[in-house]
């Protein structure tokens, strides 16, 4: 049966539904307990499986990465959530040089199945050091998965995948989706890394949008429809493996393209999108040179205004649509 | 409780000071409760005493290192209350004009060096500050504040082993107000207390009642002098308490109502104020105009905040060199 349920829901769902069917499924972070965590997402956890398997954790983000890497080397599938992913960089040697390395060093003799779930974004007025998107770093490192939900029937799906894939997976959540809310099956089910999925379709421009700048692109494209130009808007899902595929069908098929992400946009995500354009026939396909819409080459700002200048927003994707159909 | 035999006028001023930052983080809660403020905050109502006491220890061109509950440090160093409600609105005329929020309030020229959105995020940059002060030769001292759930962070140990090696005039300050936001002391460290971790680095360690402002300017004075005269840093811990929960978004869960009464009870503001009035360094009726005149300043600083630019969203990009 499916329900309506909040992102937030959706994942905690994924997380009750992994943790009844494998013992070894275990959660590591800061304030995940009692707290709930700093979005509510395991809220009530700790009720239902304990404290051995719901474990609170000191504020050491280095230890707990290695101690999560240490535990699924062993046997148990860890799922630690890092409070913000500006906090990812405390992880960063246990994740980038040990997680990411050690099934391809020891020669294909361990698995390291672990999931670092990590909430990233801006627009909730938290500043320069709570509100990074800093995803492209681990797209950029072989060795890990990186998903990056942007509705809750996804989020569940991709969690149940990442968590039982035996490979470590980067599981960016995002700040502002967590409210959001959509149809979600209550039985546990997969989507599958690595697969794209269009979210409207349409035949002038293809939007390609990651994490929570898909529900902008869709706002966009209904404003766009009423200005009869039909937009379609693709997902990526996963950022690595990248679903090319999906993505150069969309191109052959529009002739023009916008992305659209909210890490900076120099090298970021949709950087290496368009590369992939380029170096495919759907180059030939193009009409208007790929535009990329991405987050402002600064800090995100504490004030409101300056914030909302920093990440693309509804009103900046229509105007980039425009600016490829008038090309 | 001794007044340690300092004058009226800088008792009073103490007072005065643990008033002010009162009087702006009940502002400030009372601001965010009516929907003006973008973001979230961290309060430190309860815990004024450390923040005055500490920063009284200084001089004008020392420098500290703040965290993310970082209002208190920040006046109590002497910083402007308008500028800093300014940044807390997000205004232009702010400290960090608007850019930086509750979070990153940093007085450059006042010798604080920024409050911190990351947890321990300041600790290694005040052995730094300590390595510049002994090349310089200055005889300046930093103050490196942080909280107990700081103290499990890898940087909190490396900073105090290299401060130690080298003789840093760096003084570490922990806060220890109970609670890493929902975690307590107790569950997530075996010492009894922080300050036993500094024998692990050869230094002095002392603990003292975070809710005693003589007290702690008595050993944060002693701290000062030691790091002044090139004898190395310190870890001193003040035991304290927040009243308010972590952040904006904290049920308060972890801990009970008749806890956080018993702590009340230790009010600093409180104590200071009965000691003084016992002593007629304060006369009756006197301590209810100092606060009075606290909110004043406030009221002042809002609207000074109110009356201020909001940054032009055309200016985004300046202070990007790269
Ligand atoms: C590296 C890092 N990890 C986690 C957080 C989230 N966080 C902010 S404050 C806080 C609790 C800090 O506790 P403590 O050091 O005791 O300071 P207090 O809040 O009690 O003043 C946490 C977990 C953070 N900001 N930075
Ligand atoms: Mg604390």
């Amino acid at each position: 049966m499916t329900r309506e349920l909040s992102y937030a829901e959706a994942v905690r769902e994924a997380l009750r539904q992994a943790m009844e069917q494998d013992p070894g499924v275990v959660l590591l972070g800061e304030d995940i307990g009692t707290y709930g965590g700093a979005f509510g997402v395991t809220d009530g956890l700790l009720e239902q499986f304990g404290p051995e398997r719901v474990r609170d954790t000191p504020i050491s983000e280095a230890a707990i990465t290695g101690c999560a890497i240490g535990a699924a080397l062993t046997g148990l599938r860890p799922v630690l959530e890092v409070q913000f992913m500006d906090f990812i960089t405390l992880c960063m040697e246990q994740l980038v040089l040990q997680a990411a390395k050690i099934r391809y060093m020891f020669g294909g003799k361990a698995q390291v199945p672990l999931v670092l779930r990590t909430p990233a974004g801006a627009g909730t007025g938290a500043a320069a050091q709570h509100s990074e998107s800093l995803e492209a770093w681990f797209v950029h490192v072989p060795g890990l998965k990186v998903v990056a939900p942007s509705t809750p029937r996804d989020a569940k799906g991709l969690l149940l995948a990442s968590i039982r894939d035996p490979n470590p997976v980067v599981f960016v959540e995002h700040k502002l989706l967590y409210r959001t809310r959509g149809p979600v099956p209550e039985e546990p089910y997969e989507l599958p890394l690595g697969r794209a999925e269009v979210k409207r379709e349409g035949t002038d421009v293809t939007v390609v949008a990651t994490s929570g700048m898909v529900p902008r692109a869709l706002a966009a494209a209904d404003r766009l429809a009423e200005e009869g130009v039909s937009v379609e808007v693709v997902d990526p899902r996963t950022l690595r493996p990248l679903d090319t595929d999906t993505i150069l069908a969309s191109v052959r098929k529009t002739g023009r393209v916008v992305v659209v992400y909210e890490g900076v946009k120099t090298l970021g995500v949709g950087a290496e999108i368009a590369a992939r354009i380029a170096e495919s026939d759907a180059l030939y396909h193009l009409q208007a040179p790929v535009v990329r819409l991405g987050g402002a080459e600064c800090p995100i700002p504490y004030n409101r205004n300056l914030e909302r200048a920093a990440v693309p927003q509804e009103e900046d994707v229509v105007q980039a649509v425009r600016q490829v159909l008038a090309a | 409780m001794k007044t340690a035999s300092l004058p009226t006028e800088r008792l009073r001023a103490m007072l005065a000071t643990m008033l002010l930052i009162r009087a702006f983080e009940e502002k400030a809660e009372e601001l965010y409760g009516l929907g003006r403020v973008h973001g979230t905050m961290h309060l430190s109502i309860g815990q004024e005493a450390v923040a005055v006491g500490v920063c009284e220890a200084l001089r004008p061109d020392d420098y500290i290192l703040s965290t993310h509950r970082g209002h208190g440090h920040c006046l109590a160093k002497g910083a402007d209350v308008r500028r800093m409600m300014a940044e807390f609105l997000g205004k232009e005329t702010g400290y960090c004009r608007g850019r930086g929020g509750s979070m990153h309030i940093a007085d450059v020229e006042g010798g604080n060096l920024g409050a911190n959105g990351i947890v321990g995020g300041g600790l290694p940059i005040a052995t730094g500050v300590g390595l510049s002060i002994q090349v310089r030769g200055s005889g300046q001292v930093c103050v490196a504040f942080f909280g107990d759930g700081a103290a499990n962070e890898g940087a909190f140990h490396e900073s105090v082993n290299l401060a130690s090696i080298w003789d840093l005039p760096v003084v570490f300050v922990c806060e220890n107000n109970q609670y890493a936001m929902s975690m307590p002391v107790r569950q997530s460290m075996r010492v009894e207390r922080v300050s036993d971790r500094a024998c692990a680095y050869g230094i002095p360690g002392r603990t003292v009642d975070g809710m005693d402002v003589l007290a702690v300017f008595e050993a944060a004075s002693e701290a000062v002098e030691r790091a002044r005269a090139g004898g190395g840093p310190t870890l001193l811990e003040c035991v304290t308490y927040r009243y308010r929960g972590h952040s904006k978004s904290d049920r308060q869960r972890y801990r009970t109502r008749e806890e956080v009464a018993r702590w009340r009870a230790q009010d600093p503001i409180e104590r200071l104020r009965r000691l003084l009035e016992e002593q007629g360094l304060v006369q009756p009726g006197e301590f209810d105009a100092l606060a009075a005149a606290a909110r004043e300043q406030v009221e002042e600083a809002v609207r000074f905040a109110e009356a201020s630019p909001e940054p032009d969203p055309s200016t985004l990009l300046e202070d990007v060199y790269a």
